[in-house]
């Protein structure tokens, strides 16, 4: 088993599906009356969050809790990182506590790697500045594959602010190492340069053309519609309208946002998922996230079993 | 009167001989009483100059001083430096450049030459009083705002045109800000995946294009600090060949490292400009050779060098650039237990 869960990259397609294979069972402890069980018991699992964060946190806290662990959450607001505190000396201290494993949210790409280097426990990301959040790749593929029954062939639309997505990066990395076809759908200012080759999984070989695995970009969310079992949309913050991304909040739901038209131009089977926090009325419309077709209060119930497979795997647990 | 004597030193790499310094100048008598310092080994050159330090005083003493600076430029064979205006107060009158420049002379290692803010508080806003630090004692005829662009179009025209009343020279770290707000490496395949904000190309390459067309037009000297990519070499080989007044200047990482070192997120790999790409990396290392080739031209009819035997990178690019080989000395190196030819090139010159 790796040690450390930095990126969605960190996982070849065997662990991936061993880790969603002991999510499944971790869910199905949650239908029982006693919820707890006792494998991390003596474990510390530090949940160090630099950045707000909702359901990533108590998600993090639950599955912790839920494997008996100690759980301590630190939060920046007062802490001594108010005081100016560095990630580097925040991290020895930690480290001097013997925690076995560290829960890191950050604004900062690339904090969960430089973590890594200086404490001994595990680290697990939840989510570093515009790079990556690896367990919420996990929690969405768990959440298409209950859905829909598979991942292998799978075709996935992530639509809406790629650029600025770590949800989006890890996506992409898993998806394709799971053999799911990803389409990034958004105005080509919100698509990073050079996507498709910077995302190829590295299994089995990285560079020369284009493969099957690779991502596809689409600046036309209708023509990429009828073609897809699942449609994820993303955040979209109105901020990057001052940055000139796109012109208007209404002009960027016209093109790019999901409404029941839209909805309807999706085969009969279809999924629409959300990250969250959502903005209704910008990137999806009410109706459409509290439909049936919706996934998102779902993604947010196997968000605490896909973490638990993740810290029981990490600290050691056999599946 | 001080004498020394450098003991079986290879002067440019020629068979050792004794070289006989004298008040500072090469001397063809020896001397008894000079001191003899054993130069095994060692290679003589001519002083270096280094175009672009940081010698952080006056206001960073605890990064460095222009003493430290001097030191460790001594040590590396350089005997100028020329030391940016990002201090703090900013070098932006006579009265800075004159105390870097007298600091520089107590150290009494090298030649400490400041360069001169072009603008108040590097801010962009307002020329310093350029011509207030070319008369003081510091002599300054180099300007830059290095670590910031001088953005404004009309201010950087100005400078251009206000310093050839005395012979200055506009140095310019070249990057569009608007194009590079919160950049943290080069914009490209690896800022996508590791998520970082990407410093593209062509913010440098934008303001090179603008300001050698500047230049031209006000027939003045431009001098672009730490070019890094691919596109501004082609930029400044176009203005060149048409006769603007244009120099240039690479850093040694911006010749050897490349950006996918990011990837480690660690942050000595964070420099401004950023490492670029492998393409890029070999276009500046042509346009080195090439430079250094036009400037031999002048007076130079065959231009030699030696390659280490192994170094296939090294020997493709030289062959490439026109050398060819003429010799070889075997077993030139012993390196950990390996030898190592030395392979012997020449280009010849068409002089003129």
């Amino acid at each position: 088993m790796i040690k450390h869960l930095r990126s969605a990259a960190d996982l070849d397609a065997a662990t991936a599906t061993l880790i969603l294979d002991t999510a499944a069972e971790m869910a199905a402890l949650a239908g029982r009356e006693v919820k707890k069980l006792p494998t991390l018991r003596g474990r510390t699992v530090v949940n160090l969050f630099y950045e707000d964060s909702t359901r990533t946190r108590i998600s993090f806290e639950a599955a912790a809790k839920r494997l008996s662990a100690d759980v301590i959450n630190f939060s920046a607001k007062g802490s001594s990182v108010s005081k100016g505190e560095s990630l580097k000396d925040t991290a020895l201290t930690l480290q001097a506590m013997g925690a076995d494993a560290v829960v890191i949210r950050h604004s900062a790409s690339g904090a969960p790697h430089r973590l890594a280097s200086w404490v001994d426990g595990s680290v697990i990301n939840a989510g570093d500045g515009t790079h990556e959040h690896p367990t919420q790749a996990l929690l969405d593929a768990y959440t298409m594959r209950s859905r829909l029954g598979r991942l292998d062939g799978l075709r996935v639309a992530i639509v809406g602010d790629v650029l600025h997505s770590r949800v989006a990066r890890s996506n992409v990395l898993l998806l394709s190492t799971l053999g799911a076809s990803v389409t990034l759908v958004g105005p080509p200012t919100l698509i990073p340069v050079d996507i498709a080759a910077a995302l190829e999984p590295a299994e089995p070989t990285r560079g020369g053309k284009p493969k099957e695995t690779s991502a596809k970009v689409s600046y036309d969310l209708d023509s990429v519609l009828p073609d897809m079992d699942v449609v994820m949309m993303l955040r979209v913050q109105t901020e990057r309208m001052q940055d000139s991304f796109f012109p208007s909040a209404r002009e960027y739901s016209r093109r790019y946002g999901l409404d029941l038209a839209r909805m309807r131009k999706l085969p009969e089977h279809a999924i629409v998922m959300h990250p969250g926090p959502m903005n209704r009325g910008m990137e999806i419309t009410p109706e459409v996230a509290d439909s049936s077709r919706s996934t998102i209060v779902e993604q947010v119930a196997n968000g605490v079993s896909a973490r638990m497979a993740v810290l029981y795997l990490l600290l050691g647990g056999k599946a | 009167m001080s004498a020394f004597v450098l003991k079986g030193v290879s002067v440019l790499g020629a068979a050792p001989t004794d070289l006989v310094l004298r008040d500072g100048a090469i001397s063809d008598t020896s001397d008894k009483s000079a001191e003899v310092v054993d130069a095994a080994g060692l290679v003589a050159l001519p002083g270096l100059v280094d175009l672009h330090t940081h010698l952080r005083e006056p206001g960073r003493e605890d990064a460095e001083t222009v003493e430290t600076g001097s030191r460790a430029a001594a040590l590396g064979g350089y005997t100028a430096v020329c030391a940016m205006a990002n201090t703090s107060p900013v070098a932006d009158t006579a009265g800075v450049v004159e105390q870097v420049w007298r600091l520089g002379r107590e150290a009494g290692l090298v030649d400490v030459q400041p360069i001169g803010a072009v603008t108040v508080g590097l801010a962009g806003k307002q020329l310093a009083e350029l011509g207030a630090m070319a008369t003081s004692a510091a002599n300054v005829r180099i300007f830059s705002d290095d670590g910031h662009c001088v953005a404004d179009p009309r201010l950087m025209r100005r400078a251009l045109e206000y310093v050839k009343a005395f012979d200055g020279i506009i140095a310019q770290h070249a990057e569009e800000p608007r194009l590079t707000e919160g950049a943290q490496m080069h914009e490209g395949e690896v800022s996508t995946r590791l998520g970082l904000t990407g410093w593209p190309a062509v913010a440098e390459e934008a303001i090179i294009a603008r300001d050698v067309l500047l230049a031209e037009h006000v027939g003045s000297r431009l001098h672009v600090c730490h070019v890094s990519t691919a596109g501004s070499v082609e930029v400044l080989r176009q203005a060149k060949a048409r006769g603007v007044r244009v120099t240039a200047e690479v850093t040694p990482h911006h010749l050897l490292l490349t950006d996918d070192l990011a990837a480690s997120y660690d942050p000595v790999f964070k420099v401004n400009p950023p490492l670029r790409t492998a393409s890029d990396v070999a276009a500046l290392r042509e346009a080195l050779i090439e430079a250094v080739v036009a400037h031999a031209s002048k007076s130079v009819e065959q231009l030699k060098l030696v390659v280490t035997g192994g170094n296939e990178a090294a020997h493709r690019l030289y062959k490439r650039l026109g050398f060819e080989e003429y010799g070889r000395e075997t077993r030139a190196l012993k390196y950990d237990g390996r030898y190592f030819d030395d392979i012997l090139m020449v280009r010849f010159l068409t002089v003129g």
